[in-house]
């Protein structure tokens, strides 16, 4: 049985307990994005591009077994450890869970600054399209 | 001559702890930091003259017009123009384009015209033009730049010589890389073919002297903002027969000599173009700026932001991987940078961690961007009040930066 959203949340708060300055934290999430498998480039698509960040992020989404999956590239790699998160939080869950999940994860482990409304930042596009995406399917389930 | 303790001491903003470091402020080219007396003038204007200009016939309407056609005065100056009424206050050097695109193009630009724009300008010296050409079936074509970051001028040339060009958009100083453009030459070229030339000064207002009437432009824009004064605020300079042959821009009140349901008359330069109530406090603010700048040593400005340039190039160089994007032999202190291997926006994430602040991006010049094939740059761009030692700390946390990246 997979974790639930909230427990992901809670095992991410508790691993980024662990680093006492924000160097170790930003290292692990290099590490985070450096392992994010990322997308083979038939889905680094321009539908797939979230718009409003200033590296290239891609998305994919895709139903299996009643459960949405998340896929994700982009071109930054702290980007690319911001979306590795999501995707370990939102992944493979069913669509309803995801429209109603509340991530308080990225405030507690000191990330919400990713979430500011600078063009520069795309974390709260891509939370904001992953719940476009599981809205969708939830129409279509 | 103060020294540059002293001068940091004049911009309250420099001295902060941002993350638990000091600030080290290398965003310059987005908007320069404001002297104590620009911030005492705008405090001074809301707490004692706050009133509407222009029309009021009382005390303090009378202090804030004088206040507010002081600051024209001072601007005329500072471009050596031949008069103040040639000086039109709009809200930035976004606005100026604007203006000169939705008057001057509106009245002057037909099917099969060219506007040339270059390919150093930023978005808001291409789009104000794509819009009115698209409008007035003219087209807009583009001036190469070089590998180097400097203008191709035999293009240029060649662009010119059907003499189909009614006008050329340029900026005189590149904002994402830093390349100062030969403007007298530019200027001279495009009279000799019968066009009109605007210059974007943006980004060359801060770092060097200006003389509309010298370099005989047609019409020079650029923002406050830039240079130690408030947002809000934008110049337009046009020559006197240009402006007046030009239609109103936006209407309203000011702008008008008589009003009736019959027809309405206009005012006189700069009025006419300056609809509605303008940004007052922000316009008398400014005039600070320019008492600031004339209150350093002549030349220092380009001799210290010179040295700064120098050096950093030369400690930049010392990181391996590191290409400069840009590398024309006359800039201005900027400098756009890439780190093979890393991502402009993860080096300006972590650089911050460290108090430093840089721009990554694309800087609003997307068709730069994509002359050189990159998705954009670090841009460190600096000011008089910055330091050696800010730049020696900057390398060493960048060094530290590539680090964790790679």
């Amino acid at each position: 049985m997979a974790l639930s959203i909230n427990d992901t949340q809670e095992e991410l708060i508790e691993e980024f307990g662990l680093f006492e300055d924000w160097a170790d934290k930003y290292e692990y999430l290099i590490d985070l994005g450096k392992k994010l498998p990322g997308l083979s480039d038939e889905f680094k698509t321009e539908e797939n591009v979230i718009k409003g960040c200033q590296s290239r992020v891609w998305l994919h989404a895709f139903m299996q077994e009643g459960k949405l999956i998340f896929q994700a590239d982009s071109e930054a790699v702290i980007v690319k450890g911001l979306i590795s998160m999501l995707i370990r939080v939102l992944s493979e869950h069913t669509p309803s869970d995801i429209m109603k999940a509340d991530l308080y994860f990225i405030d507690r482990i000191g990330m919400s600054q990713h979430l500011a409304q600078t063009r520069s930042n795309g974390l709260l596009s891509m939370v904001k399209q992953m719940k476009n995406y599981a809205l969708a399917y939830s129409s279509q389930a | 001559m103060a020294s540059i303790e002293q001068i940091r001491l004049d911009f309250p903003v420099l001295d902060q702890q941002v993350n638990g470091s000091p600030l080290i402020y290398f965003d310059n080219a987005a908007t320069t930091q404001k002297p104590k007396v620009v911030l005492e003038a705008l405090n001074k204007y809301y707490s004692e003259d706050n009133a509407n200009i222009h029309r009021g016939i009382h005390a303090l309407a009378e202090r804030a017009t004088a206040a507010y056609e002081l600051t024209r005065k001072k601007i005329q100056s500072f471009l050596h123009a031949e008069s103040s009424d040639q000086i039109i206050f709009t809200s930035g050097t976004t606005a100026s384009i604007n203006l000169v695109a939705q008057t001057f193009g509106r009245a002057n630009f037909e099917a099969g015209d060219k506007i040339l724009v270059s390919n150093l300008e930023h978005h808001s010296n291409i789009v104000p033009w794509q819009m009115i050409a698209l409008e007035k079936g003219a087209e807009v074509l583009v001036i190469p730049v070089l590998d180097s970051g400097v203008l191709d001028l035999d293009a240029y040339q060649k662009l010119l010589q059907e003499n189909t060009v009614k006008l050329v958009a340029v900026n005189h100083v590149s904002n994402a890389i830093g390349t100062i453009n030969p403007i007298q030459e530019m200027i001279a070229l495009a009279h000799a073919h019968g066009a009109k030339i605007l210059i974007d000064g943006a980004q060359s207002v801060a770092h060097m002297e200006m003389d509309v009437q010298r370099f005989d432009m047609d019409f020079f824009a650029f923002s406050a903002h830039k240079l130690f004064g408030p947002t809000g605020v934008g110049v337009l300079y046009g020559k006197r027969d240009l402006l007046e042959s030009m239609p109103p821009y936006q209407g309203g009140g000011e702008m008008i000599k008589e009003v009736s349901f019959a027809g309405t008359t206009y005012n006189e330069l700069p009025y006419k173009f300056e609809a509605g109530t303008p940004n007052i406090a922000d316009v008398i603010a400014f005039s600070a700026s320019f008492d600031y700048l004339n209150s350093l040593e002549k030349g220092w400005v380009e001799e210290q932001e010179n040295a700064l340039l120098n050096y950093a190039t030369e400690q930049l160089g010392q990181i391996d991987g590191l290409k400069i994007i840009g590398t024309a032999p006359n800039k201005i202190a900027v400098i756009s940078f890439l780190i093979e291997g890393t991502h402009p926006q993860d080096i300006g994430v972590l650089l911050d961690k460290f108090g430093i602040a840089i721009r990554t991006g694309h800087h609003c010049a997307q068709p730069l961007m994509q002359r050189f094939d990159i998705p954009g740059t670090c841009r460190a761009s600096f000011s008089f009040y910055n330091t050696k030692e800010e730049i020696d700390r900057f390398v060493v946390c960048l060094k530290r930066v590539v680090t964790m990246l790679l």
